[in-house]
């Protein structure tokens, strides 16, 4: 959402470009498409079925924030074993009601630990940050568009 | 090159830097404002020569220069693509041997690790993480010992034994496995006889050892790197900038 923040530039970025599946419409499948912007990691099987939809289709994919580079602050789970966590959120922690551990067809099931996209499809370029800088955002679409490589300057590439 | 007797100095990327007898090339060129990248050196503790970030290269071999002793023959060249790609994987092979999560660390912006992955234009771990587990000390009451973060530099374990006249930290453990011991017999901080005041206390590089009532002080953008980078900056922590 961070993509919003470069303000009224949005209008002329939309000018130049189509959106198709992300979160500000409906669109539930993602088309043929020049630039994937993903952001988190993967933490369940639908990640996983989302994130290779994303690959199959874009021809250029982007890591965008420090959970889909690196884990990020859900990646804090793997050092736990993933039974240990569910029971603890569901069973056995503090306040708990009606204790049962959530078993739905419709919910993905969890991976065991939380990953990088990295470890599941190769990526094009990467926008670190949490969020990365609306500018950095700007920067990076706008290069694609004009057939250059991306410049982001120190303070466009940040960890945190 | 014409060898002044009086006044030594060698060659560093093709500037003449003067050195005094006993001076490594890493000493030597910080005193002269040449910035060599590097993690577990510090100029008032004995060099340890551990984190390779200073790899440096004459006479086609690589050298850590916090221990390469400065000659008036030595032609050393550090700002090159192919140090500076080496030092990237080794900063990116820290990032992923341990758990850092720069979002959630009180130390992002004023870390020098962090600082040292922007300096390498590092955007990414490439290496598999390895999220370790590793055990957290909460014992002390001033001071916060969280190993997730730790590089294993061994500057507080110098501090220690060289400037604060204890004993209180030790690396232990091998490979993979080396980790930070407090040194006391329950093997917790708390027992140990650190003190906030120790400059043990107030070495370490990355967010592992924290003073309790530190942390958050500094807006993000007042922050040691935020706006500079380590090279311009130096390896510097926060008290230590103007
Ligand atoms: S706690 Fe900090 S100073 Fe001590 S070894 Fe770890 S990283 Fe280095």
């Amino acid at each position: 959402m961070s993509l919003l923040d470069i303000d009224e530039r949005l209008l002329d970025l939309i000018e130049k470009v189509e959106f198709g599946r992300s979160p500000i419409n409906d669109i539930k499948v993602p088309g043929a498409c020049d630039i994937g912007l993903v952001e988190g990691g993967l933490c369940n099987e639908d990640n996983v079925r989302t994130l290779n939809e994303f690959r199959e289709n874009c021809s250029i994919l982007v890591a965008v924030g420090a959970c889909a580079i690196n884990g990020g602050v859900p990646a804090l789970r793997n050092e736990i074993d993933l039974k240990d966590c569910l029971e603890t959120s569901y069973l056995t922690g503090v306040g708990i009601v009606d204790a049962q551990i959530p078993n739905d067809s419709e919910l993905p099931l969890l991976l065991d630990k939380v990953h990088p996209i990295f470890d599941a499809v190769k990526i094009d370029y990467v926008l670190p940050g949490c969020p990365p800088p609306a500018e950095a955002f700007l920067e990076l679409v706008t290069a694609v568009i004009e057939g250059r490589e991306p410049n982001l300057g120190y303070q466009l590439r940040r960890f945190d | 090159m014409t060898i002044d007797i009086k006044n030594p100095s060698f060659l560093l990327d093709g500037e003449e830097v003067p050195f005094t007898e006993g001076q490594t090339v890493m000493e030597a060129a910080l005193t002269a404002g040449s910035y060599i990248p590097h993690l577990c050196f510090h100029p008032e503790l004995q060099a340890h020569g551990s984190c390779r970030l200073c790899i440096v290269e004459s006479d086609n071999r690589l050298h850590a220069s916090c221990t390469l002793q400065a000659n008036s023959r030595l032609k050393v060249s550090s700002q090159t693509q192919a140090i500076n790609k080496m030092r990237k994987h080794i900063v990116q092979m820290l990032f992923v041997e341990g758990n850092h999560i720069c979002p959630s660390c009180e130390f992002s912006g004023n870390c020098q690790l962090q600082a040292m992955a922007y300096e390498l234009d590092m955007e990414e771990g490439h290496f598999h993480f390895r999220y370790p587990k590793r055990e957290q000390d909460a014992s002390h009451n001033d001071i916060f010992l969280d190993r997730d973060r730790c590089i294993n530099c061994e500057l507080c374990v110098r501090a220690s034994r060289e400037n604060d006249a204890k004993n209180v930290f030790s690396l232990g453990g091998r490979g993979t496995e080396t980790h930070l011991c407090a040194n006391s017999a329950s093997g917790k901080l708390g027992d140990t006889s650190l003190d906030v005041s120790d400059k043990a206390a107030n070495i370490c590089p990355v967010g592992a050892l924290l003073i309790n009532d530190q942390s958050y002080v500094t807006p993000k953008e007042d922050r040691v790197y935020y706006q500079t980078s380590i090279s311009l900056r130096g390896n510097r922590r926060p008290k230590e900038i103007e």
